[in-house]
């Protein structure tokens, strides 16, 4: 657990770090919260020349509301996101799942921005910004540009992040009024990635769904936005039968591997419980 | 008693009393001295070179990259020991084992080489700079097919000796076959049986997982030829010994310290080949060598607990009478027979499977084997091999009530050794000093309303739209402590005695030395409360020091909750001896004859005289300034304790689950442990104690394992997936308990540390089973994950 030589960098501002990024090209690393970069790196599997650690620039932090979009910095730490009483009041759902990320130790120092970046299907943050239908704004040497979070993720641990780009923020639009949301996860103990979870984000008009947002996670090779679970919803009221069509349609698309916490077997029917219990906690959050 | 008796009394703060932790002051502040904070001028430091794979001829280990490494000072193979015969060890269990693999890897993670240098970095770097070129051979991972004919010879050392160091090796991959009990009386127990119920049963492979891993700081004098080894270890003085053996340096030049360690739990028994080749660095290098393991290297290399393929068979009456024992077992020893095992007998107390059940006819045979994984074998948070023994006996009665349609507590109760018995010879001859198991059974029945716990379940049976499955665990434990008798128990020869000595000082307080050694069992808080209470002297001025080879007389260590079974009666007998002492010089001061003397709590008074008395710290005084004519002077005392039997602690624990039908999950509703370890010392330590030990079964039980796939990589050897429950996982524990003192132990204790363990883990297997018992299901082998569970659910169609 000793990571071989490299070089430390602590940029204070975005074109600081743009500019070591161009730099040093692929033998650099980005360091946020540290929690997946560096045991990797302790383990050698991961040996990067350069690590230039964000924490430092402070532009990349907070949570601010600007013109009726939520703007998270990319380095806002996951207890930040769970202290915010902006996103407790507008996005409770980002507030649950950075509840259940990890234990205390990990959300002080673990980044919105770092749970994204990082490509990893077992964290959460991509299902929940897919849920969300969040916006990720990229900047580089050529300047900022904008990818929806569903666009985002290519495949386990590669995204559409350049390798001379940053992740700067995350825009995100308050949830409008009588919006439910859920984020269950099931894991093995705390300080576990999930074996299977599902975030919803449902709307009702009476009693009829008339929108849907579901996603899973670590079920697949990038977090899988579960379209037609959805259509099983909408238009529709809510009954067994409904939520039943829906956690079979999000199992359908589920593609997880096998590991210690279950086989594929266990695991797609884990994102079809873990779906059912979203979609019914959801909704009696619709008020 | 009147009040100032009483408040002389409670001043001591002796046995009974719930004094606080003296340790604590260090360890909350992090001014505890653990192995690695110490640091010794000219220090180096060494790290491993470790086998990627399970099973391989090694065909050239190329040192020079690392050796041009700047910092580098020398890479050290099995070649390197070959001319110090140090390139192989002999282990606790008469085999030998390779400090530094010798021409063949036999597990993944196998040590290959070591490179010390100037910085801990720089010795990575040098590790990642070896390069090892391996010829892969088949692994062999499933005892039974190490055991086929065909099988690839594992240990090409042992090659023609059909002989091992417990008898006949029946094949080239078998270590020993071990029997105990009567295989004749028992088979016509099974022939003459109105019932049979035979269950076959895996206790995985586990880690005992210490929070501080394996390490230790090896400092050779080449000036004065001295040899200073701080260390990890649990056995200190046994340690020496080894270390004098293998070196051949003297034993009085030898020093081996185990300072402040963090948790132990049968993990730092054994010496493991890094401490071998730190020690051997030093000497070359003459310089101080450290070495401290991380996590997936402890995991992986370092001694497992458990890998039992167990198949047992009861013979009873149909009214659920035992009439007959039968146990086999297939144990999958690892590359090398290195179990730390402290018996003569090869599968240490297993022979205690009789349980706390009067069983005439038993037999049981237990078939060491080698396969292609790490060596080890140690007592995981219990005396060896109990946890097994236990978890069969339990899980069978289990087995044998649901084939008679009879209630767990009934059958119990139909098959205790009755209070009356005791003591009691078990059919395979272990002599149990002392129990009320049924009285015990009754207190926890009645405390958790065992009746209306069935009718809720019955209930939860009957509705289709319950979510959950309900399930009731009890077991009723006994656990063999204290190792123990000499005629039974031995380490390399040496006798299983523990010792203390014992000074007081002349204003009054005292240090005690011992030859056991805390892993955080508060040692030095509770020996001082039995001297108080033996001496009169208060449990705040007594020290206690352990740990020191070069202080502490020579002791064999802690352990399978021996240290207050044999360390807490050598410090009473000790005790004694300056008590007889004191006595004759408080008669000497009072101008009185001894037998006109009574002792009361801190003093010896006259007879019905209550002003005319010598405190003990009077007659500490007196001993270094007028003691009687003809009396040597001075307060102390050494006594060396080899037991006459060891101690038997008991308990009954109960355990509710509710399953959820869904995923697997299991959640522990409730979990009632009353623990009988005799005279209780220290309440609130006895309650932590079993807390951990309680939580460490629920570990294992539920989500401990180390698996492997087919080619011998090791699967989860980190935290991530190891199983170490944190207090969000940790169920809460309500305890118990009944005071049985054991009748030969000269203050009645019988040690507590391991009985939780011992006792949890068939408790949750219990319930977890219970809950499917409905639905035909007799056992399930643990650990009771959620996924695990879930496969049940789906095979034995349980809908959600």
């Amino acid at each position: 657990m000793i990571p071989s030589v490299f070089e430390y960098h602590a940029p204070s501002t975005v074109s600081e770090a743009l500019s070591l990024l161009g730099q040093y090209g692929d033998g650099a690393k980005l360091l946020a919260g540290g929690h997946s970069l560096l045991p990797m790196m302790k383990l050698r599997f991961a040996e990067p020349a350069h690590l230039i650690d964000l924490n430092k620039i402070r532009e990349l932090s907070g949570i601010r509301e600007e013109g009726g979009v939520i703007k998270i910095g990319a380095m806002t730490s996951e207890t930040a996101l769970i202290d915010s009483a902006l996103l407790q009041k507008k996005i409770p759902l980002l507030v649950e799942a950075a509840s259940l990320i990890a234990d205390p130790q990990v959300r002080n120092r673990g980044t919105i921005g770092g749970d994204i970046t990082h490509g990893d299907p077992g964290n959460d943050h991509p299902a929940i910004t897919i849920a969300l239908d969040a916006k990720f704004i990229l900047v580089g040497p050529k300047g900022e540009r904008t990818v929806a979070a569903g666009d985002f993720f290519l495949g386990t641990y590669m995204t559409d992040l350049q390798p001379e780009e940053i992740l700067k923020e995350i825009h995100i639009k308050p949830f409008a009024p009588k919006t439910g949301s859920a984020y269950c996860k099931l894991k093995r103990k705390t300080g576990d990635f999930a074996t299977a979870a599902a975030a919803v984000v449902l709307q009702m008009s009476g009693d009829v769904v008339s929108s849907a947002r579901i996603t899973l996670t670590n079920v697949g090779p990038i977090a899988l936005h579960a379209q037609a679970a959805e259509q099983a919803l909408v238009g529709k009221p809510l009954t067994d039968a409904s939520i039943a069509a829906a956690a079979a349609a999000a199992m359908a698309i589920c593609d997880p591997a096998e590991d210690l916490r279950g086989n594929i077997e266990y695991k797609t029917a884990m994102a079809g419980e873990m779906t059912k219990r979203a979609i019914r906690l959801a909704a009696t959050r619709c008020k | 008693m009147n009040s100032p008796l009483n408040d002389r009394k409670a001043a001591l703060m002796g046995m009974g009393d719930s004094r606080l932790r003296k340790e604590d002051a260090r360890f909350i502040q992090g001014k505890g001295n653990y192995v690695d904070d110490i640091k010794m001028p000219d220090m180096v430091y060494m790290d491993i070179v470790r086998s990627p794979v399970a099973h391989a001829r090694i065909k050239k280990i190329n040192k020079e990259a690392a050796l041009a490494i700047p910092g580098v000072l020398a890479v050290l193979t099995a070649d390197d020991l070959k001319p110090l015969k140090l390139h192989w060890m002999p282990t606790l269990a008469g085999d030998v084992q390779a400090v530094l693999a010798d021409e063949k890897v036999h597990f993944q993670m196998q040590e290959v080489a070591v490179v010390i240098a100037t910085e801990r970095y720089i010795a990575a770097d040098g590790v990642e700079a070896v390069s090892v070129e391996y010829e892969e051979l088949t692994a062999v991972i499933d005892p039974f097919k190490a055991l086929e004919k065909g099988a690839p010879v594992l240990r090409e050392d042992l090659a023609g000796k059909t002989e091992g160091a417990h008898g006949k090796r029946y094949h080239h991959n078998h270590i020993f076959t071990w029997e105990a009990g009567d295989k004749a009386k028992a088979d016509v127990a099974f022939s003459a049986a109105e019932v049979t119920v035979k269950q076959d049963m895996f206790y995985p492979r586990v880690h005992p997982c210490p929070l501080e891993t394996c390490g230790c700081v090896a400092s050779f004098d080449p000036v004065r030829g001295e040899l200073t080894t701080f260390m990890t270890s649990q056995a200190p003085h046994v340690v020496r010994t080894v270390v004098s053996l293998l070196s051949g340096i003297a034993e009085s030049k030898i020093r081996i310290v185990s300072p402040d360690i963090g948790g132990g739990f049968g993990n730092k028994v054994p010496v493991y080949p890094g401490y071998v080749c730190a020690i051997v660095a030093s000497i070359v290098l003459g310089r101080p060598v450290k070495w401290i393991e991380d996590r997936v290297e402890n995991i992986s290399s370092t001694g497992f607990a458990r890998d039992y393929h167990m198949t047992g068979e009861l013979a009873a009456t149909k009214a659920g009478k035992i009439t007959g024992l039968r146990v086999n077992v297939i144990a999958d020893h690892g590359a090398f027979d290195s179990c730390a095992d402290p018996t003569k007998f090869p599968a240490g107390m297993f022979h205690i499977v009789s349980g706390s059940y009067d069983i005439p006819a038993a037999y049981c045979r237990v078939d060491g084997v080698y396969t292609n994984k790490a060596p080890g074998g140690v007592a995981y948070r219990c005396s060896f091999r109990v946890t097994e023994a236990v978890y069969l006996i339990e899980r069978m009665v289990d087995v044998l009530a649901q084939d008679l349609k009879m209630d767990k507590a009934e059958i119990r109760s139909k098959n205790f050794i009755r209070k009356e018995q005791f003591p009691y010879t078990s059919a395979f001859g272990f002599e149990y000093d002392s129990g009320d198991y049924q009285g015990a059974l009754d207190k926890v029945l009645n405390a958790c309303d065992y009746k209306g716990l069935r009718v809720e379940q019955a209930a939860k049976r009957a509705d289709p739209n319950s979510p959950t499955l309900m399930g009731i665990g009890l077991v009723s434990f006994t656990e063999v402590v204290g190792a123990g008798p000499s005629k039974m128990c031995d380490i390399l020869g040496v006798g299983m005695f523990d010792s203390c000595e014992i000074r007081v000082h002349p204003t009054g307080s005292a240090i005690a030395r011992m030859g056991t050694i805390s892993t955080g069992q508060a040692h030095q808080t509770t020996y001082a409360q039995i001297i108080a209470t033996e001496l009169g002297l208060p449990s705040e001025v007594i020290q206690v020091e352990e740990g020191d080879t070069s202080t502490a007389p020579y002791g064999l260590g802690t352990y399978g909750s021996r240290s207050t079974p044999v360390a807490g009666a050598a410090i009473a007998m000790a005790s004694r001896k300056i008590h007889a002492k004191a006595k004759k010089i408080a008669a000497h001061l009072l101008e009185v004859s001894e037998n006109d003397l009574e002792w009361e709590i801190d003093r010896f008074k006259v007879k019905g005289q209550d002003a005319k008395f010598k405190t003990m710290k009077d007659i500490a005084w007196a001993a270094y300034n007028k003691p009687p004519a003809g009396m040597e002077p001075g307060l102390e005392a050494v006594h060396y304790y080899d037991p006459p039997n060891f101690t038997f602690p008991f308990g009954i624990y109960l355990c509710v689950v509710d399953i959820d039908k869904a995923t697997g999950e299991t959640k522990i509703r409730r979990f009632y442990a009353l623990d009988d370890c005799g005279t209780r010392i220290n309440p609130m330590i006895i309650e932590g104690q079993i807390h951990g030990g309680l939580t460490e079964g629920f570990a294992v039980a539920m989500g401990q394992q180390l698996t492997f796939d087919a080619q011998g990589n090791i699967q989860g050897n980190t935290l991530m997936d190891y199983f170490l429950p944190t207090f969000v996982e940790t169920p809460k524990w309500e305890t118990d308990f009944t005071v049985t003192p054991s009748p030969h132990h000269p203050i009645g204790a019988k040690g507590v540390a391991e009985s939780p363990h011992v006792g949890s883990i068939p408790t949750f297997t219990s319930a977890v089973v219970d809950a499917f018992s409905h639905l035909g299901v007799a056992h399930m082998n643990m650990p009771h994950n959620a996924f695990r569970v879930w496969q049940q659910l789906q095979a034995s169609g349980v809908k959600s």
